[in-house]
């Protein structure tokens, strides 16, 4: 059997979270290397294969939007998992609880006295000019002053060892879904290594995600529903898949109706009341009597059914405007206002192109910077300065200068490294972090998260419309 | 149950009902073949009669052979028939509902769905001998009825299942045997000859009921045969047995009185009696293909009135409703 020769392994230039950079191994990752040297490229190789296939049978497949013909992809799943330090973690989930806390009082405030707008720590044009921020949300006042039920930030570490923030993702990101699956599948993969080690479970998610969804509604047996777009969108792997965890229905906007301003859902024996909406559906496309008309996702008189408390919709509609890759620049300033306190967890440091100074800096700098548009995601409308042509630089300045307000530029940060199975060795590849949070009447965070890896060598986009691939990330004890 | 969520079991139990049946005549035929004259125009040209696709066939193909049939009845994604079809719209509707089934059944449906479609992409009807691919999916599909039925709850969803896959299994048990008889019947003057038996063998096997009959009848006889598919009760595939259970499903999932209420009910309750207090002397008096099509006819008609009467219900509440009267596009 050709033994695993690990003494190649590369981590110039990058950090690298097996190995520190004097190419010791770290405590985090020791009983992990020593099983996978002992079980050989062979054995390593097989199992992938085995992982690959229980992907397809549990048909954890996703549906490419650029692509018409309905092919649906495996989001592929590495078998060598990415490994956190217990210790780590916890001052992770501390920022995390501390940024959700704050942005939820700010998008709170933003629908109601608006007074961080009149102190100016954020300005208001920035706020009134974001395609995210609703109008029709002013004056709302979601069951238990919550508007950012589900979310997940993704961070990314730099060369410092240290978590950045890179964006939040305030309107019910997918990937959770993942992270559970991969957790089940590498628990077939490798036995004997979570026997030794003490891996956080990650297995109470489904059971606390329908704890935050009842305790949002005074009803005692309330009706949940998962609104999914389709079997068509791209993550109805995972809507399905939730809303079967929580014994949720899974409706689509089609199979609901508002009378009296009440929800129901159309079942073979007549109307049947909803008092809770997971929704998986943008806030655009939920209700075409005020939102985009041409919706066929949504179901008419939803959004008033909401507005007079009849029904609670999970996430809350508005939290967008928390999310807008031009707000994310504001965040620390916005943690001190409510909170008093200094954030936690770092941002990626961040220029605003609407603003004069930050502009020219972009424009003169852009070969070293990464651009983001910033009403775009999934790794879409972005230029890697470093890793562009001429040509595209050219084109990305003209739109800055066309439009600032829709950009924002960000220093080219050294994503660190984990071991990955590539071809015929393991090589250290970029990855990211997306940990789950779930916010009710307490804010729960699952040790765990969705690590996304640039699986292409040399690639920092992790986006899995854009080759990248998935870990299960074990956070130890 | 939402009404959108009982129509997609439905069907999803249909088409994989459907790929079963197809499955199996393909397997049955091809033994057929092997014991009949070199005529492959006689030999499978009434395979696609019986399935009812013989229409499309025709604008299709201009002449008929074994491997254009193979190809056509388990291949082709032009046929919406084809096993493969049922298949993969067996999956998307599976995929529709995947909170109402099991993760078994889920992974069974998708298993198949990873079989046709490799075996497609891998051009498996041009093998010399395809019966073992359409074995292992007629294998496939009576697994995925063994999880079923010892993995979900006998509820409202597994009894619009049961519907959808009786109503399938008596359509064609009855096609079977109504394309068979009037192929057979003018030779019927050779009843008895090793020519006759091997077709009338062949007529059971595609419905899986060789073995059952001999049981019970023991020689094979036109009248023996056609009482057992038509009127047996104890014979699953039999169209009496199919009507019988598709009637409990459809009464217990109404409410709970004696009471037949829907439109579906009354038709289905109504075809049902009349085969119980009919027997085989009326089916020959009516005459068999005039008996059978009349079946059909009405199996039709229940069809439609389980979709008007619990699968699109929407409409009624939605044509109701003011919130919708400026958006009537979106109402499918």
């Amino acid at each position: 059997m050709p033994k695993l020769n690990l003494s190649n392994y590369d981590t110039t230039h990058f950090l690298d979270e097996m190995l520190d950079e004097n190419g010791q191994i770290r405590s985090s990752y020791t009983l992990f290397r020593d099983r996978i040297e002992k079980m050989g490229w062979k054995k390593l190789n097989f199992l992938q294969k085995s992982t690959d296939r229980a992907q397809l049978s549990l048909g954890m497949t996703f549906n490419v939007y650029s692509d018409n013909q309905g092919t649906e992809r495996i989001l592929h799943l590495d078998i060598i998992p990415r490994i956190i330090d217990g210790v780590e973690w916890d001052k992770l989930e501390r920022g995390l609880k501390q940024r959700i806390t704050a942005l939820n009082m700010f998008v709170a405030d933003i629908y109601g006295e608006q007074k961080v707008l009149k102190d100016k720590i954020v300005p208001k044009e920035l706020i009134f000019s974001s395609a995210t921020y609703l109008k029709e949300c002013i004056g709302l006042k979601p069951p238990k002053g919550v508007w950012c039920h589900i979310s997940g930030s993704d961070l990314i570490k730099g060369d410092d060892n240290q978590f950045y923030v890179l964006e939040d993702n305030l309107r019910c990101p997918s990937g959770v879904s993942y992270m559970l699956e991969n957790r089940e599948i590498l628990k077939r993969t490798f036995p004997e290594i979570f026997e030794k080690l003490k891996v956080r479970p990650v297995n109470n998610y489904a059971h606390n995600l329908r704890d935050m969804l009842e305790s949002l509604s005074p009803q005692s047996e309330a009706t949940i529903a998962v609104m999914t777009p389709g079997a068509y969108n791209s993550a109805y792997f995972e809507h399905a898949y939730l809303a079967q965890q929580i014994g949720a229905e899974l409706v689509e906007g089609r199979d609901l109706v508002v009378q009296d301003d009440c929800v129901y859902m159309i079942t073979t024996k007549g109307l049947k009341r909803v008092h809770i909406i997971y929704r998986r559906v943008d806030d655009d496309f939920i209700d075409p009597l005020i939102f985009n008309p041409n919706s066929l996702l949504g179901t008419p008189g939803l959004f008033n059914a909401y507005k007079k408390g009849n029904v609670v919709l999970v996430n809350a509609p508005g939290t967008g405007v928390a999310d807008d890759k031009a707000v994310y620049a504001y965040i620390p300033r916005i943690i001190k206002y409510y909170l008093g306190e200094e954030p936690i967890l770092e941002n990626v440091q961040t220029y605003i192109c609407d603003e004069e100074a930050d502009r020219k800096y972009v424009l003169e700098n852009i070969a070293n910077l990464v651009i983001k548009q910033t009403d775009a995601s999934g790794g879409y409308g972005m230029l890697i300065g470093p890793k562009s042509t001429l040509k595209e630089q050219e084109e990305f300045k003209a739109k800055i200068k066309a439009n600032p307000r829709n950009y924002i530029a960000q220093p080219m940060i050294n994503l660190s490294r984990v071991p990955t199975l590539s071809e015929d060795e393991i090589q250290g590849r970029h990855v990211d972090l997306r940990p789950y949070i779930l916010f009710g009447e307490d804010i729960k965070i699952t040790p765990g998260a969705l690590t996304r890896v640039a699986l292409k060598k040399g690639s920092i986009v992790v986006n899995s419309s854009q080759g990248g691939g998935s870990k299960d990330t074990w956070v130890l004890d | 149950m939402l009404s959108r969520v009982a129509d997609h079991i439905y069907w999803m139990n249909r088409y994989i009902e459907r790929a079963e049946n197809y499955a199996r005549f393909m397997d049955v035929n091809f033994n057929l073949s092997l014991d009949l004259q070199p005529d492959e125009a006689a030999q499978w040209r009434p395979l696609v009669v019986t399935t009812g696709d013989w229409p499309l066939y025709q604008s299709l193909h201009k002449t008929v052979s074994k491997s254009k049939v193979i190809h056509f009845l388990g291949f082709d994604e032009r046929n919406p028939n084809s096993v493969h079809n049922c298949i993969v719209y067996a999956r998307e509707n599976a995929r529709s509902i995947r909170p109402e089934i099991t993760k078994e059944v889920w992974e069974q449906i998708n298993y198949l769905y990873y079989f046709v479609k490799e075996g497609t992409s891998k051009k498996k009807w041009e093998n010399k001998d395809p019966r073992n691919y359409f074995l292992e999916i007629k294998k496939g599909c009576q697994m995925l009825y063994g999880i079923l039925n010892s993995t979900i709850s006998r509820s409202e969803g597994w009894h619009f299942g049961r519907i959808g896959q009786l109503i399938e299994r008596a359509d064609k048990t009855s096609r079977v045997l109504d394309v068979k008889y009037h192929i057979l019947l003018p030779e019927s003057v050779k009843v008895g000859s090793p020519f006759d038996l091997i077709q009338w063998s062949a007529l059971l096997k595609s419905v899986s009921a060789y073995d059952m009959y001999r049981r019970k009848y023991g020689k094979l006889t036109a009248q023996g045969i056609c009482e057992f598919l038509i009127f047996d009760k104890h014979f699953p595939r039999s169209i009496l047995s199919c009507l019988t259970d598709v009637d409990r499903s459809l009464r217990s999932n109404s409410n709970k009185d004696s009471i037949y209420r829907s439109t579906a009910e009354k038709q289905l309750g109504l075809l049902r009696s009349q085969l119980e207090y009919s027997d085989i002397n009326e089916v020959f008096e009516t005459g068999v293909h005039e008996f059978l099509d009349n079946i059909q006819v009405r199996l039709n008609e229940v069809s439609e009135s389980i979709f008007q009467n619990y699968f699109s219900v929407a409409d009624h509440y939605k044509s109701e409703n003011p919130l919708f009267s400026n958006n009537n596009k979106q109402v499918q």
